[in-house]
C-alpha cells in the first residue's frame, strides 16, 4: 500500500499526487517511470516520475484522466492509498551538456518534460522550455518550468494564452530565427512527438521522445511494450522509454497503441455509469 | 498387509488419471486432472517393486527419496509420505503438476522396463494434496538462527526452494519479487487449468509460516542493486533467481502487428491479470471468441498458450510448428490433453510473415511446409522450406511462443557479474557461484527457459553453497 499524502489538481482533468515511496524517490533519475496498480481488480500502468523529494520520501505523478484508470485515478484524494507502486523503471535519460537543449511539454507530457529540464540544467545546459497546451486552463508546471528555464515559452492552440500556435511552431520559429539548438526532448500526445521529430530532422538536431506504449510488467518480460526503433524491435521498459524521435515508427504506436480501444471504452462507459449510480444515490440520501 | 511379490506387483495396471471430460474442459479453466482417489492411491504404488538400487532417484533432479515415500503410500500413511517427500523438495503439489516425470523419475523406473511406470508423479501430487486438505500441513521448523541474510531475487521455483533450505538451515531470508504477486512463472505463466494458483500460494503460505519474508513490487537492479544488497541492506549473500526474460520474436515481417502477442503477454494477461473477467477486472485481452487463434512454436508454453486461446472461446485454435511431433519439446500429457481438447496441429509448418491491413490489424499468416533434413545441433533434425509450398492462412490473433531470452535487468546493473554470448549468467555448476563474490544464481537466468524442477534442483544447490559460504566466510 502506498499512501497519497498530497493531491491536487493542476488544470481541469489533470491532478498531481505526491505519493511516499522512499525508497523509489531515493533511486529515481529524470526519464524513468513507476507502473501503478489501484487495487486488486486494477491493471498495470506505467506513469512517469514528475518530481520526487526526498526529505518528505516522496514522489509525484501527474495524471491526466484519459482512460478508466486514469480517471479512478483521479478520484483518489489526499490519504487515500494505490495498492502497487513499482519503479523506477526504464533508463534514466541520457543527460549531458549538450550546449543549447530545448526542452518541450505537450499537454500533461510537461508533467515528463519537466524533470529533464532540470536535469539539463544541472548539467550546464542553455535550457530553453516549450510548454504546450490547447488553452490556458490547461497550462501546468508553468512557475517550475520558466524557474529552470534561460528562456521559456508558453504556447496555446486557441491563443488564449502566451504564443497562439502549436509547439511546433514555436521551436521552428527559434530555429528560423538562427538560434542555435544542439538538443530537444519533446514530450507529449504521439502527433506532437511525431510532428517535432519532423520539425528538426532537416537541422539534424538530437532529438529524444519518451514512448508510452502499452505495458505490464515493465522489466522486459511480457514484450508489450515493443516499439520499431531504427527498423528493430525495443522493449520500451528496459531499452527506453526514451528513443532517437528521427528513428522511431510513431506509426506503428499509434496502431499498437488502439489495441484495445473499443475495450477502454466499454471499460470506461462501465465505470462512468457506476459513478453516475453512486452519484444518485448519495443525491437521494441527502 | 500381505506383502506382494513383485510378480504380483507387476500384473497391477498403472492407474490412469481421473480428468475432466475434455469437451467440458475446454470451456473452463479449472484443473484438467482431477487426481487419485486414495485406494488408487495406494494400489499404484504397490506397483512399485522397492527395487534395492532405486532408479528413480537419479532420475529426480532433486533426488527425491521416491522408493521411500511410496513405500509409506502404500501402507496408507499418507503424511508420512509428504513428509519423506519434503525432506528434498519444498512444493510436491506444484512438482507433482507440473514436472516431466516422463523423462526424469518415471523413465528410470525399473517397473516401466516391462509395463508402464510408477505414476511417479501422480503419486507426489496426491500425498501434497492430502496432507493440504487435511488441514496438517507439516511446517519445518528451523534450525536455531545463524544470524546470516540472504537474498534472494525472484519468487519463482528456483527462488522458492533456496528460500526454503536457507530458512530451513536457520538463515534469515527475503525474497524480492517485481510484479505484484508471488510464485513468478508459477503464476503469471503456467495456466489455471495445469497448477491452480491456490496451490502456489498455499505453497508459499508454508514458507511464510517457516518465517521466510517476502516483499513484492521490488524490482532489483531498479529499487536496490546487487551491490547494495551486499553493502548497506546487509546481506551475506544474494541468490538471483530471476528467470527467463525478454520473449524471442520470430523476426518475420509484420511481428509487431496489433494482434500479435508474446506467450508472455498472452499468458500474463490472462493468468496474472485475469484478463478473462473483463470488464470486472481492469486488464484487456483481444476477444478470442469466434476467432482464429494460431500460437507459434512447441513448447509447454505453447501448449498452455493455445489451450488458453481454445478456453476463451476460439473458433480455431491451432499450433504451428517447424519440425514434427516426435521433436516436440512440449510434455507427451500436454500434448495429449491439448488434442484431446481439440486443439489444431499444423506440424512442419513455419511463418514466413504476418499481414494486417492499413492500421496494422493482423488478419493472416503465410506459412510454409516444410520437410526434415539432418540433425542440427540440438540433436533434432533440421526443418528445411519445401519451395512453392507457400499458402496464407486466415488468423485474428497470433501468439509466438518459441522461447525467451535473458532478462537484461541484472547486467545492466551488475556490470560485474559475467555473462554468457547469449545473455544467461555464467556458474559454477556445482555451486551456482557467479564471478561476483557473494552472489549466486539458479534457474531460466542461468539455462534459459527450462522446467520448474530443474529451477528448483538449482536453488537447492545454490543453497547448499550459500550456506557453506555464509557460514564458512570462504568464497
Amino acid at each position: 500500500m502506498f499512501k497519497i499524502i498530497n493531491a491536487r489538481f493542476l488544470a481541469e482533468n489533470i491532478k498531481m499526487f505526491e505519493i511516499e515511496a522512499a525508497k523509489i524517490a531515493k533511486k529515481r533519475k529524470a526519464g524513468q517511470f513507476v507502473i501503478i496498480r489501484i487495487d486488486e481488480h486494477g491493471e498495470r500502468i506505467p506513469l512517469t516520475i514528475a518530481d520526487s523529494n526526498l526529505e518528505k520520501g516522496t514522489i509525484s505523478l501527474i495524471v491526466q484522466g484519459v482512460g478508466k484508470t486514469t480517471k479512478e485515478l483521479n478520484m483518489k484524494e489526499t490519504g487515500d492509498t494505490i495498492l502497487d507502486v513499482v519503479g523506477p523503471l526504464g533508463k534514466p535519460s541520457e543527460i549531458e551538456n549538450f550546449g543549447t537543449a530545448v526542452s518541450v511539454g505537450g499537454g500533461v507530457g510537461t508533467a515528463i518534460a519537466y524533470p529533464t529540464a532540470v536535469a539539463l540544467k544541472e548539467a550546464g545546459n542553455y535550457v530553453i522550455t516549450i510548454n504546450g497546451a490547447r488553452s490556458k486552463d490547461l497550462v501546468i508546471l508553468e512557475d517550475e518550468m520558466k524557474a529552470v528555464s534561460d528562456e521559456s515559452y508558453v504556447t496555446t492552440d486557441d491563443g488564449s494564452y502566451g504564443f497562439h500556435g502549436f509547439v511546433t511552431q514555436k521551436l521552428q520559429e527559434l530555429i528560423d530565427q538562427g538560434k542555435k539548438i544542439d538538443f530537444v526532448l519533446a514530450i507529449g500526445p504521439i502527433p506532437m512527438m511525431r510532428a517535432i521529430a519532423e520539425v528538426t530532422r532537416p537541422y539534424k538536431i538530437k532529438t529524444v521522445v519518451s514512448l508510452n506504449p502499452i505495458m505490464i510488467d515493465g522489466t522486459g518480460m511480457c514484450g508489450g511494450c515493443r516499439v520499431i526503433v531504427n527498423g528493430k524491435t525495443q522493449f520500451a521498459c528496459v531499452d527506453g522509454p526514451e528513443f532517437d524521435a528521427h528513428a522511431v515508427d510513431f506509426k506503428n504506436l499509434v496502431d499498437r497503441n488502439r489495441t484495445y480501444a473499443d475495450l477502454e471504452k466499454k471499460a470506461l462507459e462501465k465505470f462512468e455509469h457506476n459513478c453516475h449510480l453512486v452519484e444518485k444515490i448519495n443525491e437521494l440520501e441527502k | 498387509m500381505k506383502q506382494l511379490t513383485p510378480k504380483e506387483r507387476m500384473k497391477i495396471p498403472r492407474h490412469a488419471m481421473i480428468e475432466q471430460d475434455p469437451q467440458v474442459r475446454n470451456r473452463n479453466f479449472e484443473e484438467v486432472n482431477l487426481g487419485y482417489a486414495e485406494q488408487m492411491a495406494i494400489e499404484e504404488a504397490q506397483r512399485c517393486l522397492q527395487c534395492p538400487k532405486p532408479t528413480c532417484v537419479e532420475g529426480c533432479p532433486v533426488h527425491i527419496q521416491i522408493k521411500d515415500f511410496i513405500a509409506f503410500i502404500a501402507e496408507g500413511d499418507f503424511l508420512g509420505a509428504v513428509k519423506k517427500i519434503k525432506e528434498d523438495n519444498a512444493l510436491p503439489a506444484i512438482c507433482g503438476r507440473v514436472c516431466p516425470q516422463e523423462e526424469q523419475c518415471e523413465q528410470a523406473c525399473v517397473v516401466g522396463k516391462r509395463n508402464d511406470p510408477v505414476a511417479i508423479g501422480y503419486l507426489e501430487r496426491f500425498v501434497a494434496d492430502y496432507e493440504r486438505n487435511s488441514g496438517k500441513v507439516d511446517i519445518p521448523v528451523p534450525k536455531p538462527s545463524t544470524g546470516k541474510r540472504v537474498a534472494i531475487v525472484g519468487s519463482g521455483p528456483a527462488g522458492l526452494s533456496c528460500a526454503n533450505d536457507l530458512c530451513q538451515l536457520g538463515h534469515e531470508v527475503t525474497v524480492f519479487e517485481a510484479l505484484h504477486e508471488l510464485g513468478g512463472v508459477l503464476v503469471y505463466g503456467i495456466p489455471e487449468f495445469r497448477l491452480p494458483k491456490a496451490i502456489v500460494r498455499k505453497e508459499i503460505d508454508g514458507l511464510k509460516a517457516m518465517g521466510v519474508r517476502f516483499e513484492t513490487d521490488a524490482v532489483i537492479g531498479r529499487i536496490t542493486t546487487v551491490d547494495e544488497l551486499l553493502g548497506e541492506e546487509g546481506f551475506d549473500a544474494v541468490f538471483l533467481g530471476v528467470g527467463a526474460g525478454l520473449p524471442w520474436f520470430m523476426g518475420i515481417p509484420g511481428e509487431n502487428m496489433v494482434g500479435v502477442y508474446s506467450a508472455n503477454e498472452f499468458l500474463t494477461r490472462v493468468n496474472l491479470m485475469k484478463a478473462y473477467e473483463f470488464p470486472n477486472y481492469d486488464s484487456p485481452i483481444l476477444d478470442c471468441h469466434d476467432k482464429n487463434v494460431a500460437v507459434f512454436g512447441g513448447g509447454n508454453t505453447a501448449m498452455d498458450a493455445v489451450r488458453t486461446a481454445k478456453r476463451l472461446g476460439a473458433r480455431n485454435a491451432y499450433c504451428i510448428y517447424r519440425r514434427s511431433e516426435r521433436e516436440m519439446p512440449a510434455r507427451v500429457e500436454e500434448v495429449k490433453h491439448a488434442k484431446e481438447e481439440g486443439i489444431q496441429f499444423m506440424l512442419l509448418t513455419s511463418p514466413l510473415e504476418f499481414l494486417g491491413d492499413e492500421n496494422e490489424w493482423l488478419h493472416a499468416v503465410r506459412l510454409i511446409k516444410m520437410e526434415l533434413g539432418e540433425p542440427d545441433d540440438s540433436g533434432r533434425r533440421r526443418p528445411i522450406p519445401i519451395k512453392g509450398s507457400e499458402y496464407e492462412l486466415s488468423i485474428d490473433i497470433a501468439i509466438v511462443a518459441i522461447g525467451n531470452g535473458a532478462n537484461p535487468l541484472i547486467p545492466q546493473t551488475t556490470p560485474d557479474i559475467e555473462m554468457s554470448k547469449r545473455g544467461t549468467i555464467v556458474v559454477d555448476e556445482e555451486t551456482m557461484k557467479t564471478s561476483k563474490k557473494g552472489v549466486f544464481a539458479g534457474g531460466d537466468i542461468v539455462t534459459g527457459g527450462a522446467t520448474v524442477i530443474l529451477a528448483m534442483g538449482a536453488g537447492r544447490k545454490a543453497a547448499q553453497a550459500i550456506d557453506q559460504y555464509i557460514t564458512s566466510g570462504e568464497w
